[in-house]
C-alpha cells in the first residue's frame, strides 16, 4: 500500500514537473520566434505567402460565418428589441455585439479551427519528416525560417478576420432587419452610427483580435514545433491546438473585457 | 597546415538523459575518402552524424571537423561550419511545400546573393549530375522513392560542400535506385573533392563504394578495416553482420526470462 501512495505521488510531481517545463519551453520558444523575427520583415514575401495561407483561405467560413451570425443576431434582436418598441435600436445591437464581441471572439475561434489546426499539421509533419532538421543542417535556423512567418501572417491575418465577419455580420443583420422585417433603414444606420464608438469599441474590438491573433498562432506553433515525430504525436498536437487555443480566447476574452468596458 | 583527416572524433561519449548511447568512440574521417559506419539500428550511427553536424554535443571528448572542435564553436561557428556541409537524410527530407527547382536553389537563395539566373543555371547542373534535369517542376510527393532521394543529393550538393554526410541512403530503394545512389555518391565524391560518410546497414551496396568501413555495437567500435578486410573479418559480429546469419552474438531471440514461464508451465509445475 505506501509503494502504491508513493508510486502515485511521484507520478503527480512527474506531470506538475513535466507540465512547467514545458511551459518554459514554450515561453522560450515565444521568445525565439520575436527574436528571429527580423527575417519575416526583411523577406516580407515569406510573411505574405503565410498571410495568404492563414487569411485568405480562411475568408470563406468567416465570411459565411460572420453572415450567418448577423442574420440570426438581426432576427434575435428584433425580436426583444419589439417587445420595447425600441426594434429601431437593430442596428446598434447588431453592430455593438459584432464588433465588441462576437467578431473578434468567434472570428478566433474559427481561426484556431481552420488555420490553427493546419499550422500545427503542417509543422509537426515537417518535423516528422526531417524537415526542419535537414533545414538545421543546412545553417537556417527553422523558427527564423518556417516559424516567425508564420507568426507574423497569423497575427497580421486575425484583425483584417475580425473586422471582416463583423463587417459582413452588420450586412446580415440589416438583411435581416431591414430588408426582411422592414426596420426603418434610416434609423437602423443612424443610431449604429451614434452609437458605435471608433476608441471605445472598434479599437478595442481590434486590441481583442490581436491578442486573440497571437495567442492562437503561438499555441499553434508551438504544439507542431513541440510534437513527437509520430502520426499519433501530430494528431493530439492538433486536437491540442484547437482546444487550448480556444480555451486561451475565451479566457483572455473575459480579462480583456473587463478592462475595456469597466462602466462604460 | 591542413591535417589530412578531415574529421577526428576523440573519445566521444554521449548519454541521453542516463543512457549512454556512445561510448569512448575513437574514429578518423580522411579527406576526400568515403567511409561507411555500419551496425544494427539503435546503436548510435545517427547520433554520430548529429555530433559530427554540431546539432548535438559530446558528454565527454571531442569532435574536430576540418581543425575545429565543434563543443567550442558558438552558434554562428556551427552555422558556418553546417554551410561548408550537405546532408541526405534517410528519406529524403525535401521540403514539400516547394518544387524540385526550389529546393535545390534553397541553400543558394539563402546564403549567398548570386542573381537568379545564375542560381537557375546551378541548380539546373547540379539536378543533371544526378539524371533529374528533367523534374525541376515537379512537386516532391510526384517522385518516386528513388527520385527523391537524388534530388535530396543534388540538393545536399548544392554548394559544393567539403563533406557530405548520407544517414540511410539505401533505405527502402529498389536494387536499381540503390545501385544509382551508391554510384553517384561515389562519382561526386570524387568529382567535387569532397569527403563523404555513410551511415547504413546495407552491407553489399556499401562495399562496393566505400574506401573504409567502421562497425559499431552497443555503441562502440567494435571492428574497421577496408571493404576486403571487413568481407574476410572473423570478428564474429561482424561475421554475423556481413553474411546476415540469423543466429550468433547478436542473438535471434530478444533476452527474455524463460520461455516457460512466459507460457504458466512452470507455475503449473510449481
Amino acid at each position: 500500500m505506501p509503494e502504491r501512495l508513493i508510486g502515485a505521488v511521484r507520478g503527480i510531481g512527474h506531470r506538475v514537473v513535466d507540465a512547467v517545463w514545458r511551459m518554459g519551453y514554450a515561453a522560450r520558444f515565444f521568445a525565439a520566434t520575436l527574436l528571429h523575427s527580423g527575417a519575416s520583415f526583411r523577406r516580407f514575401h515569406l510573411t505574405i505567402k503565410e498571410i495568404y495561407f492563414s487569411g485568405v483561405l480562411s475568408l470563406i467560413i468567416i465570411l459565411v460565418s460572420g453572415l450567418f451570425v448577423g442574420m440570426v443576431l438581426g432576427l434575435q434582436g428584433y425580436e426583444t428589441l419589439q417587445k420595447y418598441g425600441s426594434e429601431s435600436a437593430l442596428g446598434t445591437l447588431v453592430a455593438l455585439s459584432l464588433v465588441r464581441e462576437l467578431g473578434p471572439v468567434l472570428a478566433a475561434l474559427l481561426f484556431a479551427s481552420r488555420a490553427g489546426s493546419a499550422i500545427t499539421a503542417e509543422i509537426g509533419l515537417m518535423k516528422a519528416t526531417e524537415q526542419l532538421s535537414a533545414m538545421e543542417m543546412m545553417a537556417v535556423d527553422p523558427v527564423a525560417r518556417v516559424v516567425a512567418p508564420r507568426f507574423w501572417g497569423g497575427v497580421i491575418s486575425m484583425p483584417l478576420l475580425a473586422a471582416m465577419f463583423s463587417a459582413i455580420g452588420v450586412f446580415g443583420g440589416y438583411l435581416v432587419g431591414v430588408v426582411l422585417i422592414g426596420v426603418d433603414e434610416g434609423q437602423f444606420w443612424s443610431q449604429m452610427q451614434a452609437a458605435v464608438d471608433f476608441r471605445q469599441d472598434v479599437v478595442n474590438g481590434v486590441i481583442k483580435s490581436v491578442v486573440f491573433g497571437i495567442a492562437v498562432t503561438a499555441i499553434a506553433l508551438f504544439e507542431g514545433y513541440d510534437a513527437p515525430p509520430t502520426a499519433e504525436g501530430v494528431s493530439h498536437a492538433t486536437t491540442r491546438t484547437v482546444v487550448t487555443s480556444s480555451l486561451a480566447v475565451l479566457a483572455l476574452d473575459f480579462v480583456l473585457t473587463a478592462f475595456m468596458f469597466r462602466g462604460a | 597546415m591542413a591535417s589530412d583527416n578531415l574529421i577526428e572524433i576523440r573519445d566521444v561519449n554521449f548519454t541521453y538523459d542516463v543512457r549512454p548511447v556512445l561510448k569512448g568512440i575513437d574514429m578518423v574521417i580522411p579527406r576526400g575518402k568515403v567511409v561507411a559506419i555500419m551496425g544494427l539500428s539503435g546503436c548510435g550511427k545517427t547520433t554520430l552524424l548529429r555530433l559530427i553536424g554540431g546539432q548535438i554535443m559530446p558528454t565527454r571528448g571531442q569532435v574536430v571537423v576540418d581543425g575545429l572542435v565543434t563543443s567550442e564553436l558558438d552558434r554562428e561557428g556551427i552555422y558556418a561550419l553546417r554551410r561548408r556541409m550537405g546532408m541526405l537524410f534517410q528519406f529524403g527530407a525535401l521540403f514539400t511545400d516547394m518544387t524540385v527547382f526550389d529546393n535545390v536553389a534553397f541553400q543558394m537563395r539563402e546564403h549567398t546573393d548570386l542573381p537568379e539566373e545564375l542560381i537557375r543555371d546551378l541548380v539546373m547542373m547540379k539536378l543533371h549530375a544526378v539524371g533529374l534535369h528533367a523534374v525541376w517542376n515537379m512537386r516532391p510527393a510526384e517522385l518516386s522513392g528513388g527520385m527523391a532521394r537524388r534530388v535530396a543529393l543534388a540538393r545536399a550538393i548544392a554548394l559544393d560542400p567539403m563533406l557530405i554526410m548520407y544517414d540511410e541512403p539505401f533505405t527502402g530503394l529498389d536494387p536499381i535506385a540503390m545501385s544509382v545512389i551508391g554510384n553517384l555518391v561515389r562519382r561526386l565524391n570524387d568529382a567535387l573533392g569532397a569527403t563523404s560518410i555513410i551511415v547504413t546497414h546495407d552491407v553489399q551496396e556499401s562495399l562496393q563504394i566505400v574506401d573504409y568501413i567502421y562497425f559499431m555495437a552497443d555503441g562502440a567500435v567494435i571492428a574497421q578495416g577496408t571493404p576486403d578486410e571487413i568481407r574476410r573479418s572473423d570478428t564474429p559480429f561482424v561475421h554475423q553482420f556481413v553474411h546476415g546469419e540469423i543466429d550468433g552474438p547478436m542473438a535471434y531471440h530478444y533476452p527474455a526470462p524463460p520461455y516457460g514461464a512466459d507460457m504458466g508451465l512452470e507455475a503449473a509445475h510449481a
